[in-house]
């Protein structure tokens, strides 16, 4: 029998993912997939990786138990899984050295990726500077005005921002503008995509670089705990941060796992940006999986209060684990996420992203009900200070 | 042999090549599709592609991706495409293709997207997001209705998979002619002519070859024609006419009719294909 660890089985995860891309981009994959099979076995990449990883990106990131907000609560110990620590303030950093380096190794001088907040066109910007390759991000017109510190520090790294005023001019529009990039120049090339998204092997390649949270994660908690979680909790947006710490424990069938997606303002509002739980199965971007569309197929526009989560669709192999019920969806509306934003500024010091305060609100909910001698674990995928002027506004603050 | 072919080897008899016209559906309006495809085919096109808006198209570039934008907001969805075909199916005889991308055919369900095909009296269809490998079942339901599945085969393809991408492929293989997306250029590159000339030795014999992405002027129709391409495809071409003249439709049809005659100039007569003209394509 095939353990969940060893999905996507030729290049999918059950019925989900595949490759649904133009012709002129078939042989640009198989070229990855043929690169990455090979590098991904070579001792001397592996070894480069995790220098870079651990002396440049800060790795392994501390597991941290959040004792105030545990207490407070009074139910579960909440362990806190540090990636805001992680260079560049977000576990982006894990994927963008990992495809930076693959894309050194394959030739490729030239480099694009898509962005929504600016978190991983920062990420794939620090990752091309250091290994001197040139970076080209694609970012929507909208997320450019709401993100101006992002569009500048990615030039500060020597990036050049493409601002993409088609669609929504938001994320789903820069995938497709690199795309379209990607089509033009596929020779030479590297599209370094951001989540667990598009066509095999991107969400096989990108699961293995982030799965090094869930692997670190795994002996912090067996070094304190003396045992696995019994729950732990990531936000889907892509669903990169999530698969990365969930892969390592798919086959622990006692650990339960939880992904969180945005609600937005409510799942029967029409604003939400919650594709597998208030979405239906479709193509998009290069897999099947689910995604936000109406009853003609034409992708929705999503909301969420995190531009991170903001995503009309989803890696397959969560629209996979979610049909075999290994790891269970829900929800978590933009209301729930600022008041754990809130709280864990307050009860523990820590300014988290607007996407990790969703699984958060998550966690600290099933918490409460839950006993003092369960952990449970949430992934803290970023740092908040990039949301500073989002939550003031929602708050009607001024600042 | 299905209409597509027939028509393809009737032009071929003449030393003719295809001109194969691609609009928008439903751009500026759904209204105004019919009257479009009858001023295209007055003016020479033999082969009509009709695209189904969708807002994430992809393969597209600025122009094609303009005319969705037009054709959603004017309330354009994929059965007001079939209906379009079925009214004008009536009226004319010449072949209607649908390109489509994948997801709104998908969420339709593809039994019941061939079977409104079959209805609606389309000829074949096209999905630039379904390669060969994903298109097992979306094969066997066409077959099963009798509508031609054109593929697409790239620049970056390789000898070995253009001979798969062919086994799949009826109609006519749509070859694109460079790296890139859809739209119209200056000039054409050195590269399509040699890609024409490397990919002929594959379809001869087995299906017609037509190339579009790109092409906009009759020198670039007869120049890909004499490299030993069946038909050409032009799409951005026609659609920039609609984008020019939303304001005046008598215009945008004069215009249609006259752009598509100075393309279907260029197709006949084609130097070199006397030669090639017997007994291609009698399986």
């Amino acid at each position: 029998m095939t353990r969940l660890r060893d999905y996507p089985v030729n290049g999918k995860f059950g019925r989900y993912g595949g490759r649904f891309i133009p012709e002129t981009l078939m042989m640009a994959v198989k070229e990855l997939e043929e690169a990455y099979e090979r590098f991904r076995r070579d001792p001397g990449f592996q070894k480069q990786l995790n220098m870079y990883l651990s002396e440049y990106a800060g790795r392994p990131t501390p597991l941290y138990y959040a004792e105030r907000l545990s207490k407070a609560i009074g139910g579960a110990r909440i362990y806190l899984k540090r990636e805001d620590l992680a260079h560049g303030g977000a576990h982006k950093i894990n994927n963008t050295l990992g495809q930076a380096l693959l894309a050194r190794r394959m030739g490729k001088r030239r480099v694009i990726a898509e962005t929504g907040a600016g978190q991983h066109g920062v990420a794939t910007a620090m990752a091309c500077a250091v290994l001197g390759l040139k970076a080209e991000i694609y970012m929507g017109a909208e997320d450019m005005k709401r993100q101006r510190l992002n569009v500048f520090r990615m030039r500060l790294l020597g990036a050049e921002v493409h601002k993409v005023d088609t669609g929504s001019k938001t994320l789903k529009d820069a995938i497709n503008e690199a795309l379209r990039d990607w089509v033009a120049n596929v020779r030479d090339t590297y599209y370094l995509i951001g989540s667990v998204v598009g066509p095999h092997p991107y969400p096989m390649i990108v699961r293995d670089f982030q799965s090094i949270i869930g692997r670190e994660l795994k002996n912090q908690i067996l070094k304190t705990e003396g045992r696995l979680p019994d729950v732990i909790v990531a936000c889907v947006g892509g669903g990169s941060n999530a698969i990365g710490t969930f892969h390592p424990f798919l086959d622990d069938e006692e650990v339960k796992l939880y992904g969180v997606e945005a609600a937005g303002q409510g799942l029967n509002s029409g604003r939400h940006a919650a594709s597998l739980c208030g979405g239906v199965e479709g193509v998009f971007h290069g897999m099947l999986t689910y995604i936000l569309q109406d009853e003609d197929g034409q992708i929705l526009n999503t909301h969420s209060i995190s531009a991170g989560l903001d995503y009309p669709g989803v890696g397959p192999e969560h629209a996979f684990l979610k049909s075999i019920g290994r790891v269970r969806y829900v929800t978590v509306t933009d209301q729930e996420a600022v008041t754990a934003f809130l709280e864990l500024s307050r009860m523990e010091g820590i300014i988290p992203a607007l996407e990790p305060s969703h699984a958060l609100a998550y966690a600290m909910k099933m918490a409460e009900n839950m006993d003092r001698d369960d952990v449970i674990v949430v992934t803290l995928s970023g740092r908040g200070d990039k949301d500073v002027e989002v939550v003031a506004g929602f708050l009607g603050e001024r600042i | 042999m299905s209409r597509i072919n027939e028509r393809i080897s009737g032009l071929k008899e003449k030393g003719e090549g295809a001109l194969i016209s691609y609009v928008t559906a439903g751009d500026p309006d759904p209204s105004y599709t019919p009257s479009i495809v009858e001023a295209m085919i007055k003016g020479g096109a033999d082969i009509i592609e009709l695209g189904v808006p969708f807002s994430d198209p992809i393969a597209d570039g600025p122009t094609i991706q303009a005319a969705a934008v037009r054709a959603l907001k004017a309330g354009t969805k994929t059965r007001t495409v079939l209906r379009i075909v079925e009214e004008i199916r009536d009226r004319i005889d010449n072949p209607i293709i649908l390109l489509s991308y994948y997801n709104p055919i998908f969420r339709m369900g593809l039994r019941s997207f061939f079977e409104s095909c079959v209805a609606c009296g389309i000829d074949g269809t096209i999905v630039p997001d379904l390669p060969i490998e994903e298109a097992d079942e979306y094969k066997r339901l066409a077959m099963e209705h009798d509508v031609d599945t054109i593929f697409l085969a790239a620049p970056s393809t390789t000898d070995d998979r253009l001979k798969r991408i062919i086994r799949y492929t009826s109609g006519f293989l749509y070859l694109v002619s460079l790296f890139g997306v859809t739209g119209a250029r200056e000039r054409l590159q050195d590269l399509t002519l040699k890609l024409i000339r490397r990919t002929v030795p594959f379809t001869e014999g087995r299906v017609p070859l037509a190339v579009g992405f790109g092409i906009s002027k009759p020198e670039h129709v007869r120049r890909i024609l004499e490299s030993g391409a069946d038909g050409a495809i032009v799409g951005s071409g026609f659609v920039k006419i609609i984008e020019r003249n939303l304001n005046n439709f008598d215009r945008m049809l004069n215009e249609l009719k006259r752009y598509s005659a100075e393309l279907k100039g260029a197709t006949l007569h084609v130097k070199g294909t006397e030669k090639r003209r017997v007994s291609r394509f009698s399986r």
